[in-house]
């Protein structure tokens, strides 16, 4: 049995918040640079040289890259040995969002009642997903979401004689419909099978992995290469802008579902795909 | 159509016609900021025949929710929202004299429309460059609905802010013909 502090969940929870927000993922700022020279289209070439230097201003003078500092998407592995003491886990993870989004100088985007739509005032409360692992280590990873990518995902409850077309169908339509709107270019979770609330889950989940790591699955990750050369054929490019590179990466995850559907989720992210871990 | 266009707000209908879908522009003077909150009092303040907190006509608004600025700073990081969200109070504000917009995403057939019969002009800015545009940004200040918190409207002066024509006077978008140049089936 390990104790772990509250307190310590929210300082560690602040500090994420702030890093995410302020320092673009090395994967992501390299895969940047890198489709900077492979866009063909000189207006795609121009927003990502601009999306560097955003990332490059962010960081060095510590100010978010983008002024939708979003919803606090916080991911927690509890280890099974783990004893939280001096307050809930929940609480520790919302305060640590109130404090970053303060001291961080990020903006407050959150209303208590999705008609009411009063400002909470402090970005919390954040949505957290728990899930308990062995061990007795507590992995938290904070992942800001914002409504731009966040409002083009979508879920479809698909008929298992659907299949992979149908699949990659549903897929391509949801980044077709989403055109300029997420900011491309885009990183794409896909969740496939369990339930309509599990897919959307491990939709969510997918984005949270490196540029450049597939499914360990040889035929999903087949179908992460499909999906990706099917998002960049839509020419939506860079800021909608028309271009090669609509897409950096597609994720895809897998459960086992029922033997009557094929749900599928697909959660749009943007190019910042802001997500920072850290193991306490 | 190459090279760069410098604009100054506010803008005239002579000013709105002569830009084409495509244009970089390059926009100096006040821009209002304006979200879904700000753009909903605004329609039920015209649709009662009241006055706005300001006068709008001719006058371009940012549609931007910025983050608080740090100490010492004019302003937090200020890119562009989602413009489909405020499509459906846009029309009415076009009509009442706003010249134009700038914000990122498609718009709707309405307020195509309307820019075309009112001339008024969709300017788009670079989505998630946030910290990179407020560069642009010399003066920021809350001038309505102080208590919407960051979906405030405030009264921005920037110099050289970077846009692209999306929506022009003459049907011109940039969206549609763009992606053609690209789209493989």
């Amino acid at each position: 049995m390990r104790e772990i502090r509250a307190s310590n969940i929210s300082a560690a929870v602040a500090e994420l918040c702030i890093r995410a927000n302020y320092e673009l993922g090395d994967d992501v700022y390299q895969t940047l640079k890198d489709t900077t020279a492979t866009e063909e289209s000189p207006a795609g070439k121009d927003i990502l040289r601009q999306l560097v230097e955003n990332a490059d201003i962010a960081r060095s003078e510590q100010v978010p890259m983008c002024q939708d500092t979003g919803l606090a998407v916080v991911f927690v592995e509890l280890g099974q040995d783990v004893h939280i003491t001096g307050g809930l886990l929940s609480d520790a993870i919302n305060s640590g969002v109130a404090k970053g989004y303060s001291e961080g100088y990020l903006r407050k985007s959150i209303v208590g009642h999705p008609l009411e739509r009063n400002n909470t005032g402090d970005n919390a409360p954040a949505v957290i997903y728990t899930e308990v692992v062995p061990g007795d280590r507590l992995k938290i990873t904070v992942a800001p979401k914002g409504a731009g990518s966040e409002n083009m995902s979508a879920v479809g409850m698909l008929k298992p004689s659907d299949g992979a077309e149908g699949i990659k169908k549903f897929v391509v339509e949801t980044v077709k419909a989403a055109g300029p709107n997420p900011c491309p270019p885009i990183i794409v979770g896909v969740g496939i099978g369990g339930t309509m609330d599990k897919a959307a889950i491990l939709a969510k989940k997918a984005l949270l992995r490196r540029i450049g790591e597939h499914n360990p699955n040889p035929a999903d990750a087949e179908l992460e290469r499909e999906l990706l050369r099917l998002a960049n054929g839509t020419g939506i490019g860079p800021a909608g802008l028309g271009g090669r590179i609509t897409a950096l990466a597609v994720n895809v995850e897998t459960y086992p579902c029922h033997i009557g559907s094929l749900p599928v989720a697909v959660n749009i992210q943007c190019h910042a795909a802001r997500h920072k871990e850290v193991v306490l | 159509m190459s090279g760069v266009i410098r604009l100054r707000t506010p803008l005239a209908n002579a000013d709105v016609e002569k830009l084409h879908a495509g244009d970089k522009i390059l926009l100096s003077g006040v821009l209002y900021t304006g979200r879904d909150a700000a753009h909903k009092r605004l329609h039920e303040l015209l649709r009662a025949g009241q006055p706005l907190p300001i006068d709008l006509r001719g006058q371009v608004i940012y549609y931007t929710g910025p983050t608080p600025a740090k100490p010492g700073r004019i302003i937090g990081s200020a890119g562009p929202t989602t413009s489909g969200r405020m499509d459906a109070h846009t029309p009415a504000l076009i009509a009442y004299g706003l010249k134009g917009m700038i914000g990122k995403g498609a718009r709707s057939r309405d307020v195509l429309d309307a820019i075309k019969q009112y001339k008024a002009v969709y300017f788009g800015a670079t989505g998630g460059a946030g910290a990179l545009l407020a560069r642009c940004i010399k003066k920021a200040g809350i001038v309505a609905y102080e208590d919407l918190g960051p979906e405030a409207i405030y009264r921005l002066e920037v110099e050289d802010f970077p846009a692209i024509v999306i929506n022009d006077v003459h049907g011109g978008d940039l969206y549609a013909s763009a992606i053609l140049a690209y789209a493989q089936s």
